[in-house]
């Protein structure tokens, strides 16, 4: 693969609700933040990628929203519907195949103006299974269920992702739920669907995020220390969720394979220094450490529990607080490869990882994870 | 190192106003199956699947995920991509980069819609902005009503020169047995069928389709031991500028002009109507079929209607247009601009049976949709330098 | 961000996207619901090259990539692959909570299917309990002409 680097981002803060902002406005902050960021106008830029989906937004072509802040404007442009990391692989193989230089990849979402429980039902089959009420919680429950007795996780470890997650989301400007919690303040909150208490689940959350990608030749352009892109794949399950083995995740595996040989990776858990990981909910971030590769099979809980993932441990997992922090659905993994960036650059500040030389970051699409996209991300070429 | 691409295998279902016997993940795997026996290949050959539709025609949230058992998309990338009516273009340029990416060999891509699921107007209706269009402008025909409009006041052509462009594609359409509508009509039925918002008539317009198109694309490192007469796809590129209905120009399409504008001037094409063999455009209605062509460059504005009617569009013709008999003849939205590309490609393949045209080098495909938007790509014969 | 417009009152507007759909079934799902509505059987169809059992069916293998050839009955009793009980009312959940949604593997089908249990005490749903259906009253042909899967 020719090398490529994200030379810029622009994150808006991620918020419950953001009432005075359009879908188009917070494009533009992301977008503008990221042109600052590289230190390139909007000239420079020579094409887009905008990702969106139709039913979180509550319109067909959502693109259309957020063409003119993307600065689609006499340039060429397309749209990816699902999550930003998909997002941006179709922006990074658009600069592969030769067409162009440098492409900006935005991604936005306002959980506040949608019924997510309704739009996430929407994804279940509608002649076989929609009518039975199910959605993104519902089915998470089932795998959660089905993944801790395989696995013998149990209720406490999962309670840990949530306390480390807003922990470290207290370092992370951008997150909306910084809290100081306790396992004992998780298992005490509402019961959602079992096992799932309302801290392990992600919150609604409004929010855009923006990236620049760059060919090796206009790298330079960017004023920041570029981040390399070292490897990429994706990869989905089944559908029917009666046809997968709920406690595993093999697209993800296989996905993550690729990448990490694509960047020359042999042994993740020793070769990799943080991750971003789609931890929508608690037992997930869990689940997808094990399918990365980057603990034991059945071992994450355990690892968890000896501080291997928290900040100053051995392999920080979402420094940045995650999704559970917050969760603007489609925006989402591209905010992760964007705090990847940070970490790389070392701006992280107080979640900073010592000596982060590459990350790991993943995106998802449908029920329970179904399709992972998975991006190793370097500070060296 | 960047790739170059090649259309290597097609597939597409016979199209028709409903197909109640199978459900959207079995239409998509008719169109699957056709390409991959197009291409003498199988499904493990397959590297990577890039898949679109629009999302509020049938009401399936995710349907990358949903349709994997009709794609074949189970343990391999899958990714999604839609753009409006553009999607089945949109689709056909996202194979091209991606395959060209040199990430995949194989990439199948697949645009399809069941539009007899749900009320197309009513979903083509939420596209408009929430606060400012959506109360006051009604799905697609009042848009592009407009435009025809404007370009008759502009040029004094009448909605009989219009219903010449619907006449070509109708007869066009009887020599292709994937085509929806498949009766010649006359420009007296034109005229004489119903006003749906003047100057458009319902025989103006494209019908509502279910249907599926698969393309399979293929690196120069191994389209050729696939196939060995591929169509190479020289060029891609588009314009989505529009956000607000009261954006565009009336009876100009600029999305079409500067797109093309630029295609040509990537590919070294100087005189598009003397070098271009055939176009399969996304007309989904019969004024698109004269402004569009002069917004493309293949003759001035204001001579489209003459250039119609000169025959020179006809099969046979110096410069035949909608071969397959186009968008109005068949139009299942998400798999429309795909099929342009799969029926571009098949004139280059020498594979378009009754609608073939003779000795063709060079090919366009184009996607409409969106605000005003348009997608373009050529294809050619020869492996581009 | 306009300093100017700081202050300024966030006005909502309100709409919904309302399309309404009717799915053609297909003649695969097709024969299944009316099994289901006419004759109170989960069919399934089989793989005749893999030999794998769908339930629900469909046309072709997602493995082998070719139609399936063989039509069977499955169950009536099934195992619980996995479950869970909805404690709170989220929007999509029509019945009033707790609800047991569950997989359920009917004997003789090889893919679990997503369904409810209907339990007097939800609290004892367990993973590898076995199952039978209970179907509705009245029967329209869909998913919901079962009620549910209840202890056998």
């Amino acid at each position: 693969m020719d090398r490529c680097a994200i030379i810029g981002f622009g994150m808006t803060a991620i918020e419950a609700r953001k009432p005075g902002s359009t879908f188009a406005d917070m494009v533009w902050e992301a977008v503008n933040k990221a042109l600052d960021d590289a230190g390139i106008t909007i000239k420079d830029v020579e094409n887009v990628i905008t990702t969106s989906n139709d039913f979180f937004d509550g319109r067909t072509i959502s693109c259309m929203a957020v063409g003119d802040a993307s600065g689609v404007r006499e340039k060429n442009c397309s749209c990816t519907e699902g999550d930003g990391t998909f997002g941006a692989f179709y922006g990074l193989s658009r600069i592969l195949s030769g067409a162009y230089g440098t492409t900006l990849v935005t991604a936005h979402s306002k959980g506040s103006e949608s019924v997510s429980s309704l739009i996430t039902n929407a994804a279940f089959d509608p002649i076989y299974e929609r009518a039975l009420g199910l959605d993104a919680i519902t089915a998470a429950a089932l795998q959660a269920n089905a993944w801790m007795k395989a696995t013998g996780a149990t209720s406490e470890q999962l309670a840990m992702v949530s306390v480390k997650n807003h922990g470290n989301a207290r370092h992370n400007p951008y997150a909306q739920l910084p809290m100081e919690i306790t396992v004992k303040d998780v298992l005490e909150s509402e019961m959602i669907a079992d096992p799932l208490h309302k801290l392990d689940c992600s919150p609604v959350s409004d929010g855009a995020c923006a990236i620049l990608i760059a060919r090796e030749g206009l790298v330079k352009k960017g004023r920041k220390k570029p981040v390399w892109i070292g490897g990429v794949n994706f990869c989905s399950d089944a559908y029917f969720l009666g046809d997968r083995d709920l406690a595993k995740a093999p697209a993800l595996t296989k996905a993550a394979q690729k990448a990490y040989s694509m960047a020359g990776v042999a042994n993740p858990a020793k070769e990799i220094q943080a991750a971003e990981v789609y931890d929508a909910f608690t037992h997930q971030e869990l689940m997808w450490i094990e399918a990365l590769g980057l603990a034991e099979a059945g071992q994450a809980g355990a690892d968890l529990a000896k501080g291997r993932f928290a900040l100053g441990g051995a392999l920080p997992v979402n420094p940045s607080g995650g999704l559970l922090s917050g969760h603007p659905v489609i925006a989402a993994g591209l905010y992760r490869m964007a705090e990847a960036v940070r970490q790389l650059r070392g701006e992280a500040g107080a979640a900073q990882v010592d000596g982060a030389k590459r990350v790991v970051v993943q995106g998802m699409n449908g029920l329970c994870g179904q399709s992972h996209c998975v991006w190793v991300l370097e500070s060296g070429k | 190192m960047a790739k170059r691409v090649a259309v290597v295998g097609t597939g597409q279902t016979f199209h028709k106003s409903h197909r109640p016997d199978v459900n959207g993940q079995e239409l998509i795997n008719e169109a699957v199956q056709r390409a991959l026996e197009d291409a003498d290949l199988t499904l493990k050959d397959i590297d990577a699947i890039v898949i679109g539709n629009m999302d509020h025609f049938e009401g399936i949230n995710y349907v990358d995920c949903w349709s994997v058992d009709g794609s074949g998309g189970t343990m391999k990338p899958i990714i999604k991509l839609t753009t409006g009516g553009t999607t089945g273009s949109t689709l056909a340029i996202g194979g091209y980069h991606i395959t060209a990416s040199g990430l995949f060999d194989k990439v199948l891509v697949i645009g399809w819609e069941k539009n007899s699921e749900s009320d197309t107007t009513g979903a083509i209706t939420t596209a408009f902005d929430p606060v400012w269009d959506r109360l006051v402008f009604a799905g697609a025909i009042a848009a592009l009503a407009a435009e025809g409009m404007a370009y008759m006041t502009e040029f004094g052509i009448t909605d009989r020169d219009a219903a010449r462009v619907s006449v070509r594609d109708r007869k066009h359409a009887c020599n292709n047995p994937h085509a929806q509508l498949r009766k010649e009509i006359t420009i007296e039925d034109v005229l004489a069928s119903p006003m749906l918002s003047d100057p458009v008539h319902l025989l103006d317009v494209c019908p509502r389709t279910d249907g599926a198109c698969a393309v399979i694309m293929a690196s120069e490192d191994v389209a050729e031991k696939i196939c060995p007469n591929p169509a190479w796809i020289w060029g891609t590129a588009n314009r989505h500028t529009y956000t607000y209905v009261g954006d565009f120009k009336l009876g100009e399409i600029d999305s079409m002009k500067y797109a093309a504008a630029e295609l040509w001037k990537k590919c070294g094409i100087r005189e598009p109507r003397k070098e271009i063999d055939v176009i399969e455009l996304y007309q989904p209605y019969s004024f698109a079929g004269i402004i569009w062509i002069e917004a493309m460059g293949i003759i001035p504005r204001g001579k489209g209607s003459e250039y119609i009617w000169s025959g020179a569009t006809d099969m046979g013709g110096e410069l035949p247009i909608n071969p397959s008999g186009g968008v109005i003849a068949c139009n299942p939205i998400g798999a429309t601009g795909l099929i342009r590309c799969a029926e571009a490609c098949g004139q280059i393949r020498g594979k378009a049976d009754q609608r073939q045209v003779p000795d063709v080098k060079l090919a366009v495909s184009t996607g409409f949709g969106g605000c005003y938007w348009t997608d373009i790509l050529l294809y050619g014969k020869k492996k581009p330098s | 961000m306009c300093a100017d417009l700081s202050g300024i009152e966030p006005v909502i507007y309100k709409s919904g996207i309302n399309v309404p759909y009717h799915w053609w079934a297909g003649d695969t799902a097709s024969a299944f619901l009316t099994a289901l509505r006419d004759r109170q059987t989960i069919t399934a169809i089989k793989c005749g090259s893999c030999g794998m059992v769908f339930v629900p069916p469909r046309k072709t293998c997602p493995q082998c990539f070719t139609p399936n050839t063989q039509w069977l009955e499955v169950g009536p009793l099934g195992t619980v692959t996995a479950f869970t009980v909805a404690r709170k009312q989220l929007a999509a959940i029509k019945d009033t909570v707790p609800v047991v949604f569950a997989l359920v593997k009917l004997d003789g089908a090889s893919t679990s299917m997503l369904h409810k249990l209907l339990l007097q005490n939800p609290s004892l749903a367990k993973a590898g309990m076995r199952v039978k259906p209970r179907f509705a009253q009245d029967r329209t042909g869909t998913i919901l002409d079962i009620q549910g899967f209840e202890p056998a």
